[in-house]
C-alpha cells in the first residue's frame, strides 16, 4: 500500500486535478425506471450506479414477515462489466456485507412500523464502479426510497474521506482508494446529525481520524443538498408538464 | 443474531441499569467480562487458540499451506480469514451456507489484520509469483454469548501469534517441506474493541441479551501503536459523531489493556 503512486502533484492536487476537500462531479435523477416503486440513478465522478426501491409489498417467503414492521432487505451488486477486470455475477463476500452495512445505513431513517407484514426491497446495481459505490449506492438508495413515497425520518447520504500521500482528501476514486493510506466511508442524515454507516480500513491516528470523520460529513451536506434539489427536480418537471397542458 | 427473545420486563431492567452507569451481570459500562486464552490446544494446526469471553468460546485454527500468491501482490504470502457460525453454537445458528453476521465477522476480523499488516506477507514469499505461503485463519464460534467480534479478532491475533510455519528449501525450482519450524513472522498486533448502543448509552463488550436489545454497535480496531485500523459500524441504528469520538477514546485505552493477554512483551 501507497508509496508506488504519487497521488498528490506538487501543487497540493490529486490524481484528477480536484482539492483535498473537493468533491468529484456528481448528477442524480430519480425516477428512471417505470417499472419500480421507487427509483434512482447517480454518477459520481466516473461510478455509475442505479438504485431501485420495490414496496412495501407482501413478503416473499411468507415467513420472513414481521408482526409489527416491515422487512427491509437490500441487495448491493455489481455488474460483471464495471470493474477492469470481468466480475462473477455470484454475490461476493464483500457485496454480502456491503449489502448488510447498507441495509443498516438506511434502516434507522425509515418509518418501518408503519407497514407491518411488508417488505421494502432497495436493489443497488453498480453499472461502473470508480471507488466510493458503496456510498454513491447508498445515497442513490435513499433517493429511490424516497421517490417511491416511503415516510422518512430524513434522507441518507454517503461519503468517503480518506488519506492519500499524507493528506486527508475527500470522496476518493478507486485509485486513491486502492493506493492510498486510508479510507473512511460515512453515511450520515443531516436533519438527525446522525452517522449511520462507518467503516474504515487503512492506519489513522485518533486525531486524523476525526478530522476524516469531520471531512466527510461536510462532504455529505454538500451531496445532500443536490439531492434533494435532484428529488424537486421530478416535481418541478410534472408541474411545468401540467401547465403547459393546462395552457 | 436476532430473535433470542428478551422479555419487555428484562430489556427495561437492563436499559435501566445502563442509565444508571451499571449493568445486569454487575460490570461498570467499560469493563469487559473474564478473559481466557488458551493457545497450542489443536496440534494438527500450525497454530490455534481458544478464548472464553464470559460464556462465549470460540475456537481459532490456523493451517497454513504453500500455494499460488495474488497476481497483483506475486511478492506476497496469502492471508484468508473465514468464520463458521457452528450449529452447536446457539439454537439461532443454522448448517448451511455462510450467514450475512458470519461473512462480516470474518471480514472485520480480516480487515484488522490486514490493514495493520500484522502479518509480515512479505516474508512468506517462497518462488516470487509462483509459491508462497497461505494462511488460512479459521474462526469457529462454539458458544454465542455475545461480542463475537473482539472475542474472534483476539483468539486470531493469540493464534497467529502460537503459529509456527514449516520451513521449505528450494530445489530445481521446486518447494521442499523440510522438518523444521519457524515462528509465523508477526510485525503487528491489532484488537478490536467493541460497543453497543443502548438507549443512547455505550456499553462496551456486549453479551447476547444486551445485543439483542442494543440499537445499533461500533467496533473500533487499534494497532500496537495506537493507530485505528479499522472500524465497523452495525446494527439497525446510528451514533452522533460525538458518540464514536467518544467511543474511539474509550477502545484506546481498551486495546491496550486486552493486547496484554495475548501479546507477551
Amino acid at each position: 500500500m501507497g508509496g508506488k503512486v504519487k497521488l498528490i502533484d506538487e501543487n497540493g492536487l490529486r490524481v484528477d486535478g480536484r482539492k483535498p476537500n473537493e468533491l468529484r462531479p456528481i448528477k442524480m435523477e430519480v425516477s428512471v425506471l417505470s417499472n419500480a416503486d421507487g427509483s434512482a440513478y447517480i454518477e459520481q465522478g466516473r461510478s455509475k450506479i442505479l438504485a431501485a426501491v420495490y414496496g412495501p409489498r407482501e413478503v416473499h417467503p411468507r415467513h420472513l414477515a414481521l408482526p409489527d414492521r416491515a422487512l427491509l432487505r437490500c441487495r448491493y451488486h455489481m455488474a460483471p462489466f464495471s470493474v477492469e477486470e470481468r466480475k462473477s455475477p455470484a454475490p461476493s463476500r464483500r457485496e454480502i456485507e456491503l449489502s448488510k452495512v447498507i441495509r443498516e445505513a438506511l434502516e434507522p431513517a425509515i418509518f418501518l412500523e408503519k407497514f407491518p407484514r411488508t417488505s421494502i426491497d432497495i436493489f443497488i446495481e453498480v453499472l461502473q464502479a470508480d471507488g466510493g459505490t458503496r456510498c454513491a449506492g447508498t445515497t442513490a438508495a435513499a433517493l429511490a426510497l424516497a421517490d417511491a413515497g416511503i415516510p422518512m425520518k430524513d434522507l441518507v447520504v454517503a461519503c468517503a474521506a480518506g488519506k492519500v500521500d499524507g493528506v486527508l482528501v475527500l470522496d476518493l476514486n478507486d485509485l486513491e482508494d486502492k493506493e492510498g493510506e486510508a479510507d473512511v466511508p460515512v453515511a450520515y442524515m443531516p436533519n438527525l446529525g446522525m452517522i449511520s454507516l462507518l467503516q474504515m480500513d487503512g492506519l489513522l491516528t485518533v486525531d486524523e481520524f476525526k478530522q476524516a470523520l469531520d471531512l466527510a460529513i461536510e462532504g455529505c451536506k454538500q451531496i445532500y443538498r443536490m439531492q434533494k434539489e435532484a428529488l424537486k427536480a421530478k416535481y418541478l418537471a410534472i408541474k411545468e408538464e401540467v401547465e403547459s397542458c393546462l395552457q | 443474531m436476532s430473535s433470542i427473545m428478551v422479555s419487555r420486563i428484562r430489556q427495561r431492567q437492563i436499559a435501566q441499569m445502563i442509565a444508571n452507569g451499571k449493568r445486569l451481570d454487575g460490570r461498570g459500562l467499560t469493563d469487559y467480562r473474564p478473559i481466557k486464552v488458551e493457545t497450542g490446544i489443536i496440534e494438527k494446526a500450525e497454530g490455534s487458540a481458544r478464548i472464553l469471553l464470559g460464556k462465549t468460546e470460540i475456537v481459532v485454527g490456523i493451517k497454513v499451506e504453500v500455494g499460488e500468491p495474488f497476481s497483483d501482490r506475486p511478492n506476497e504470502g496469502v492471508l484468508t480469514v473465514n468464520s463458521e457460525f457452528v450449529p452447536l453454537a446457539s439454537p439461532e445458528f443454522e448448517a448451511g451456507p455462510p450467514s450475512e453476521d458470519s461473512i462480516e465477522l470474518a471480514r472485520v476480523v480480516d480487515r484488522g489484520l490486514r490493514e495493520s499488516q500484522a502479518i509480515d506477507l512479505e516474508k512468506l514469499c517462497l518462488i516470487p509469483g509462483r509459491k508462497v505461503y497461505i494462511v488460512f485463519v479459521d474462526v469457529y464460534v462454539l458458544n454465542h454469548d455475545g461480542n463475537l467480534i473482539d472475542a474472534s479478532a483476539l483468539a486470531a491475533l493469540a493464534a497467529l501469534l502460537n503459529t509456527k510455519i514449516p520451513v521449505y528449501t528450494i530445489e530445481d525450482d521446486e518447494v521442499k517441506k523440510t522438518s523444521n519450524y519457524v515462528p509465523l513472522p508477526m510485525r503487528n498486533y491489532p484488537v478490536a474493541i467493541t460497543f453497543a448502543n443502548i438507549n443512547d448509552k455505550l456499553v462496551i463488550d456486549p453479551w447476547l441479551e444486551e445485543e439483542e436489545i442494543m440499537n445499533s454497535r461500533l467496533t473500533i480496531t487499534f494497532d500496537k501503536d495506537g493507530k485505528i485500523c479499522s472500524i465497523q459500524k452495525g446494527g439497525q441504528g446510528a451514533f452522533t459523531p460525538q458518540q464514536i469520538i467518544e467511543a474511539v477514546y474509550i477502545a484506546r485505552e481498551k486495546a491496550e489493556e486486552l493486547r496484554k493477554l495475548v501479546v507477551k512483551s
